[in-house]
């Protein structure tokens, strides 16, 4: 039996690396595929890849309007919604003497107030759909800091207990949803590509970062989109509010 | 006055109350000569009264002004004031409630880092190299899910990662300067002032209190012997770490 049948998943982030790669296994696996993305070119072409289990609706995670109708529209196409995944974020390289105060903002905006408000509009309709389960991807640098990536680390920070609380909440007033946190290492997607091809001392970019990984080597957007799909079935029904590590021992 | 940290210059935000009051006090009683910023008045404190917005830039950068200026040099600063931004859940919290509380609690401790290290590496004849502690004020809240409401659990979430990169920024700098994330428990302060008025003082306190292992809610000046130790050089090989104060809140179970 497919592992996701007939669960509808609202993506953020849909369009592109870990977020691309599960809309493809939830569409492989039963389930339909909200594709929520800034990026309509890509999303749509992705979409119309998947055929009619999936739809591209636009989406600026940062705007609550926009995290409505992107809630409403999946339930108007697909009659439901038992699945999110916050996977929408930017990975910026900055130092606590360098950020400047805007800068601080639009990453915590995106990456934190955006996740808030995927969690807080997709509640209702998750609750309406008999429960459900939220998945937010924070990140390594969620768990131990980076001296080069300051506002990356609070935003990512303050999605890891964004995510017990918003748990606890669910779980308090049994709305039989769950909510839990991945914590990716560095994955071969858009969001670091602009680093593999830089020069690092005497290595590529790219070497720099796989010599992280005690498994030494990036990780595949597949890898973690594959632990996404067991939490957003029913394979993983007694866990929440916890955090999942998928990143090659780098943490280890 | 003498003592451990004699000649040292330390800031203290939200130092008019709490926590930050504690700290300014104990810092004070060795000897720091110590600058309570906040917005609320302060100057019968432990030290000399700045009005200050930790979530205004233009308030920081007047601040590490006025103390450069007056003081000479900048040794410490406990980035301690915050607020709860109230009761909001996962499910009713505004956006607006979400980045009123995100600019004090998070922003402002990025901040408050900031001009920190901009101070700390002023260096003078009594300083001759960049040195100094950083003392950022978390919370259980960044530690578990059900220490607050959901705004606040986020900023101090922040404030816990935010410590470590600074830590390691530092570090990597050469700049001898530390930062640490302390995380209080129920702590008896005017945080809790709508739980004080709802149940009254004493019936709040033991309400809290019996949630704590230890039996009891912290006093502020539990919390400001924790703020010391970080601020002086007894904690010297401390930096990136997360200092859990909360009468064993998050250790685990206990028997029921």
């Amino acid at each position: 039996m497919p592992r996701l049948e007939n669960k509808v998943v609202l993506l953020s982030g849909g369009a592109s690396g870990i977020g691309a790669e599960t809309a493809r296994l939830v569409v492989r696996e039963g389930g339909k595929a909200v594709l929520a993305d800034r990026d309509e070119a890509k999303g749509r072409a992705l979409a119309a890849e998947l055929g009619d289990a999936a739809l591209f609706v636009a989406l600026d995670v940062t705007q609550e309007a926009g995290w409505q109708s992107a809630v409403a529209a999946s339930v108007e196409r697909f009659g439901g919604l038992h699945g999110l995944l916050n996977a929408a974020g930017v990975g910026v390289r900055n130092s606590i003497e360098d950020c400047t105060l805007a800068e601080y903002r639009r990453v915590n905006d995106i990456n934190s107030l955006g996740t808030f408000l995927g969690c807080k509009t997709a509640i209702p309709a998750l609750k309406q759909s008999g429960g459900g389960s939220i998945v937010n991807i924070s990140s390594v640098l969620g768990l131990r800091g980076a001296s080069y990536a300051m506002a990356y680390c609070a935003s990512k920070g303050a999605v890891r207990t964004l995510t017990k609380n918003v748990a606890l909440h669910c779980a308090q007033m049994k709305y039989n949803i769950r909510c839990n946190s991945v914590h990716p290492g560095y994955i071969d997607t858009p969001m670091i590509a602009p680093r593999l091809g830089q020069t690092v001392g005497n290595r590529s970019g790219r070497q720099d970062l796989e010599e992280l990984h005690p498994l030494g080597r990036l990780g595949r957007p597949e890898e973690v989109a594959n632990m996404i799909l067991f939490l957003l079935s029913d394979e993983s029904t007694f866990s929440t509010g916890s955090e999942f590590v998928c990143d090659g021992g780098l943490t280890a | 006055m003498s003592g451990e940290l004699s000649g040292q210059v330390a800031i203290v935000t939200g130092g008019a109350s709490g926590i930050g009051a504690a700290s300014a006090a104990l810092l004070a009683g060795q000897g720091a000569r110590v600058i309570v910023a906040d917005l609320q008045d302060a100057r019968d404190g432990a030290g000399r009264f700045v009005s200050h917005d930790v979530a205004s830039e233009e308030s920081w950068k007047s601040l590490l002004a006025d103390v450069l200026e007056s003081e000479g040099r900048l040794d410490i600063v406990v980035n301690n004031a915050g607020i709860s931004g109230g009761v909001g859940n996962a499910e009713t919290t505004t956006v607006e409630n979400w980045q009123h509380v995100q600019a004090i609690n998070s922003e402002g401790v990025f901040l408050g880092c900031k001009y920190a290290i901009q101070g700390m590496k002023q260096t003078g004849p009594d300083k001759p190299a960049s040195k100094g502690s950083i003392v950022n004020i978390s919370s259980i809240a960044g530690l578990i899910g059900s220490a607050g409401p959901t705004a606040y659990t986020a900023s101090k979430g922040a404030v816990r990662l935010l410590s470590k990169s600074v830590a390691l920024y530092c570090a990597e700098q050469k700049y001898n300067i530390r930062c640490n994330s302390v995380h209080p428990g129920g702590v008896d302060t005017p945080i809790f002032n709508p739980l004080w008025q709802a149940m009254g003082h004493e019936q709040g306190k033991a309400f809290l209190g019996s949630r704590h292992p230890i039996g009891r809610m912290a006093e502020p000046v539990d919390l400001g012997e924790v703020v010391l130790w970080l601020a002086s050089d007894r904690s010297n090989f401390v930096t990136g770490a997360e200092i859990v104060a909360d009468g064993g809140l998050t250790s685990g179970l206990m028997k029921r």
